[in-house]
């Protein structure tokens, strides 16, 4: 199969990688433009570990066509920190524990960006529905949900860069 | 391992039609993709060309108004739908049911038009839109034709559809007076498909008699398919619990739902009884004070 050219925005970069038109975005992500923060799960949708923010969307990664996501401003765990320095989230996860194998943490950081972005003051239940999606099997969720909460409530608003 | 492809994209959906006519069942319409690249990668499906119709403006638009009812373009995610104001006031069950389908990442990047045209027998939008004689607006290069989803889906991931036609347009009539639709799945995890699922309309007439019911079972056979004996049951009668009772056992007898790793045949024609007495039931109780 002929490659075909493909522009990707991921993280303010601009991209231009050749690629089999059935390549997931996930593997433009990973095996192209080699940012692997973003893991590679079940493949069948059901996991989270794959998603990234696509134009504000929290989507899965393993389950759309990268040509889909040409014209798009695509944010991985990597676009988190800024300068060296940490987002909130990131800031938050370290602080209340929330991972620990750290392989559902980069899905669960970018659902958590997205549902953060869309939702103001959330309760408690409104976190556990915003990461419906993901699945960790360390902790429990309590230190995730901790965490989220904990930026929500605006704990790191002098980390906001 | 997804097989070759020669992807194409269309610029409108009268192109996409253009190309589905040559390509015909060589081609496949891809819009979220969040069904097709599963069963693609499964090798279920292996098309030579894929037509993508994601970011096709015409076909992304929602509208209301009180003679036509609600109509969405194929290409309008969940997401859009679920977070619809609009929505919400007109039919408040297609939100309920948004937001149990699958996952926000799914229903952020997936569509109504696909969900449809994938004809999974578990999906969530078919029973909710069918109960409230919902229908599709399909299309091919020679013309458009408007079926009611009542004669949509033929058979498990079959739909009355040629290979030439993709669904351009999603229609729900306007709710009738006294009428109301509830939809439940049984699943183990909310967010996962049903192992079976129930939508009831109940429509009442001025004197408090069931005017009209209409009962659609999720997951309880190949396709998605209508209760009619249980709608017999309901229509005409001064409804209570005892025929709310009667109608979940004509459901159960009348459905045929395959055993599998989830559930038994027989435990699905035990849910079905207790979902559609439920809905039916949750359907009157709302109808009774919906004007």
């Amino acid at each position: 199969m002929e490659k075909q050219l493909l522009r990707l925005n991921v993280n303010d970069q601009n991209y231009e990688i050749y690629i089999n038109p059935k390549t997931l975005l996930v593997e433009a992500i990973r095996d192209h433009i080699e940012l692997t923060g973003t893991k590679r799960g079940c493949d069948t949708v059901s996991c989270g570990a794959c998603t990234v923010v696509v134009d504000d969307m929290a989507v899965k990664a393993c389950s759309v066509l990268a040509v889909q996501a040409e014209g798009t401003k695509i944010l991985t765990s990597e676009g988190l920190e800024v300068n060296g320095k940490l987002a909130p989230i990131q800031k938050a996860f370290l602080d209340e524990g929330a991972f620990q194998c750290g392989f559902c943490t980069s899905g669960m950081l970018m659902s958590s960006v997205a549902f953060l972005n869309e939702t103001k003051k959330p309760t408690e239940k409104e976190i556990r529905d915003g990461i419906e999606g993901n699945i960790c099997r360390c902790t429990g969720y309590n230190s995730i949900v901790r965490a989220i909460d904990s930026v929500a409530k605006g704990k790191y608003t002098e980390d906001k860069v | 391992m997804i097989s070759d492809f020669t992807y194409l994209k269309p610029g409108s959906a009268k192109e996409a039609l253009k190309m589905l006519a040559e390509h015909q069942d060589d081609g496949k319409i891809i819009c979220g993709g969040q069904s097709l690249l599963i069963i693609m990668r499964q090798g279920l499906v292996t098309p030579e060309y894929v037509i993508d119709i994601k970011k096709l403006k015409d076909l992304n638009y929602m509208t209301f108004d009180p003679k036509d009812g609600l109509k969405m373009g194929a290409t309008t995610t969940h997401r859009t739908i679920e977070k619809s104001a609009m929505v919400k006031e007109k039919y408040p069950v297609l939100v309920e049911m948004e937001e149990k389908l699958a996952s926000i990442q799914v229903r952020n990047w997936g569509t109504i038009g696909g969900n449809l045209a994938h004809a999974d027998a578990a999906g969530d939008p078919a029973p909710v839109l069918m109960s409230m004689g919902g229908s599709v607006k399909v299309a091919s290069a020679s013309g458009e034709r408007v079926i009611s989803l009542d004669d949509f889906y033929t058979d498990l991931f079959e739909t009355a559809m040629n290979h030439d036609e993709m669904i351009v347009e999603v229609i729900v009539p306007p709710r009738p007076a006294k009428s109301a639709t509830k939809y439940q799945k049984f699943n183990l995890l909310d967010s996962d498909q049903g192992i079976v699922a129930v939508a009831a309309t109940i429509t009442l007439n001025g004197g408090g008699v069931c005017k009209d019911a209409r009962i659609v079972l999720g997951n309880a056979a190949s396709t998605t398919i209508r209760a009619k004996e249980a709608e017999k049951v309901l229509i005409g009668a001064k409804l209570d619990d005892a025929v709310f009772q009667k109608a979940g056992e004509a459901a159960a007898a009348e459905c045929q739902p395959v055993a599998d790793i989830h559930a038994s045949e027989e435990y699905r024609r035990h849910l079905i009884s207790i979902l559609t007495k439920r809905m039916a039931k949750a359907a009157w109780e709302q109808a009774k004070i919906s004007g």
